[in-house]
């Protein structure tokens, strides 16, 4: 009895040592974001001025500006690949079976692909064919990686549905468009909001396909600013406070989704 | 009877017409991918067979120089054994770590919601994570090298490790090894005759997960070593940016080897924990 009380308690110390060692930077740079430094240092004394030189640091514009096309990219990106990607899998599952096979497999290359492998592939396609830098090779970069994932999402529900109920709706009189707009789609729903929530994630964090891709037109987003700066010139307090940010947000974003998720999940448990 | 007959007819005619409407419907659907199919040739299948044509190009005729090149020459080999050493050390160390996490929370009532703290970290944007750790090694007033390379690859790619080796270990039937130690084993012979071998499908999507993005990340060992350290991706960026496309190309052929390999692996050993780890992480 004491060995397995010994054993509960040490896996609990393990599991703690280990998530130590993965919220260590985070929360280092969270604490010491408020200490206005570059270093972990508490000699400059607690302060918000890390936090006023986000609006008020000689980089702040490039940051708003990064920020915002990091934005505007995501939101085309995933808008594009959603639509597209969701119609090209009730395509995809409608084709013959070898033919779907085929297009399944190559819809798979992005996915397992490493990034800096596709990344160099779209900068010699694009330049090959004479794509304008900027804006243009950037969103098609970021649409031709996400598609692929609202494809993967939206599959498994189509596969899932049951094929009477589209039937059904056309033996009711509604004509195909209408059986579309008012039945598979309503039924795709939770796919293709997935499949949107993920190339949007997908698009906002890619770093190394838009580092590669963007050229020289000063076009930056958040992560390739990040690196161009603080690689330059090392992390100042003014980082310190964005990260710190970044941090919080996504952390509680992630979390109140999936303890939702969680408390949704035991909900239908209970029911049944 | 006419009338029922001629209801009849109407009814097949009808039904016909339904019939006919859905073959076309069919056919429509169909032509939804058409699109798609015109996009993935362009935008994926395109962009790799260029890859694969500039490999073999020099200066415009083919030629298999570039592959001999990579092959003889000493800093694009001490990349590749270099990017091999990192990648095999980080995988073991994530494994040995990793293991008893996932293990632990597999035996855990609330493993479920715990191993979700585990992956939080992942979803912060990897370079913001690994320039906290440098500032950290700074800090402390660590040397950047070979050392530092590798603990932030094993902070980057720990979850990567322990969501299918948890999604494996959760899976197996408890009965089994309840059943071996009714049968006399201790705990220690179950273990490892009956829970390690039943969990070899996760180990293996673990480490394909962790080996493969670790050679091929761009940006972590350049930024903990203070370039002194090139592995393979921050080596194809390189080249590229360096304009040796034929030499470049290559690396990304031997790149996208490594993933293939290590997809078939994947696919071998049971495709659905992965499957379902990747969906876990997203």
């Amino acid at each position: 009895m004491v060995k397995k009380n010994f054993i509960k308690v040490f896996s609990k110390l393990y599991l703690a040592l280990i998530l130590l060692f993965l919220y260590a930077p985070v929360l280092c740079i969270i604490i010491f974001s408020f200490f206005n430094t570059d270093l972990f240092t508490f000699k400059n004394g607690f302060s918000f001025e890390a936090y006023t030189s986000i609006f008020t640091s000689s980089k702040s514009i490039d940051l708003w500006n990064a920020i915002g096309n990091t934005a505007f990219i995501a939101v085309i990106a995933a808008t594009v690949s959603t639509v597209l990607g969701t119609f090209s899998a009730i395509g995809i599952f409608n084709l013959s079976k070898r033919t779907r096979r085929a297009v399944k497999n190559i819809n798979q290359l992005p996915v397992i692909n490493s990034e800096i492998v596709m990344a160099v592939s779209f900068m010699v396609f694009f330049s090959t064919f004479a794509f304008p830098e900027g804006y243009l090779r950037l969103t098609l970069a970021h649409i031709a990686f996400c598609t692929p994932y609202v494809v993967l999402n939206v599959m498994p529900q189509l596969t899932q549905m049951d094929p009477n109920i589209y039937e059904a709706a056309l033996d009711l009189g509604a004509n195909p468009n209408k059986a579309l707009t008012k039945v598979m789609l309503p039924i795709l729903k939770p796919g293709i909001i997935s499949g949107f929530v993920l190339s949007f994630t997908l698009s906002m964090d890619d770093f190394i396909i838009t580092q590669i891709n963007k050229g020289n037109t000063g076009i930056e987003t958040l992560s390739t600013f990040i690196y161009g700066d603080a690689h330059r010139k090392g992390m100042e307090p003014f980082w310190f406070a964005v990260f710190s940010i970044i941090f919080v947000l996504i952390l509680t974003i992630l979390l109140v989704i999936n303890l939702k998720k969680s408390s949704l999940k035991e909900n239908k448990n209970e029911k049944i | 009877m006419a009338k029922k007959i001629v209801l009849n007819a109407k009814y097949q005619n009808k039904n016909q017409k339904g019939k006919k409407l859905k073959k076309l419907f069919m056919l429509n659907r169909k032509v939804f991918s058409y699109p798609y199919i015109a996009f993935l040739t362009l935008f994926v299948i395109a962009p790799l067979l260029l890859i694969l044509i500039n490999a073999f190009l020099v200066n415009g005729t083919f030629s298999l120089q570039n592959f001999v090149n990579f092959f003889t020459e000493s800093t694009s080999l001490s990349t590749l054994s270099d990017s091999l050493l990192v990648g095999f050390v980080t995988t073991v160390l994530c494994i040995v770590i990793g293991y008893p996490v996932a293990y632990i929370l597999s035996k855990m009532d609330s493993g479920k919601v715990l191993v979700l703290l585990f992956v939080l970290p992942m979803w912060v944007n990897f370079l913001i994570r690994t320039l906290a750790t440098k500032t950290i090694f700074e800090s402390l007033g660590v040397k950047l090298g070979m050392g530092t390379v590798i603990f932030g690859m094993v902070y980057n790619y720990l979850p990567f490790m322990i969501l299918p080796l948890h999604t494996t270990l959760s899976s197996i039937d408890k009965s089994y090894s309840e059943a071996a130690q009714d049968l006399g084993a201790d705990s220690i012979t179950s273990f490892l005759n009956i829970t390690l071998p039943l969990s070899l499908p996760g180990i293996i999507s673990g480490i394909t997960m962790v080996f493969v993005p670790t050679i091929s990340t761009f940006a972590i060992s350049e930024l903990l070593s203070n370039n002194q350290i090139l592995l393979f991706g921050d080596s194809i960026n390189l080249k590229f940016s360096q304009d040796m496309y034929g030499v470049g190309s290559v690396m990304s052929i031997i790149m996208l080897l490594f993933v293939l390999i290590s997809n078939g692996l994947i696919n071998k050993f049971q495709g659905k924990t992965v499957d379902e780890a990747r969906r876990n992480l997203w």
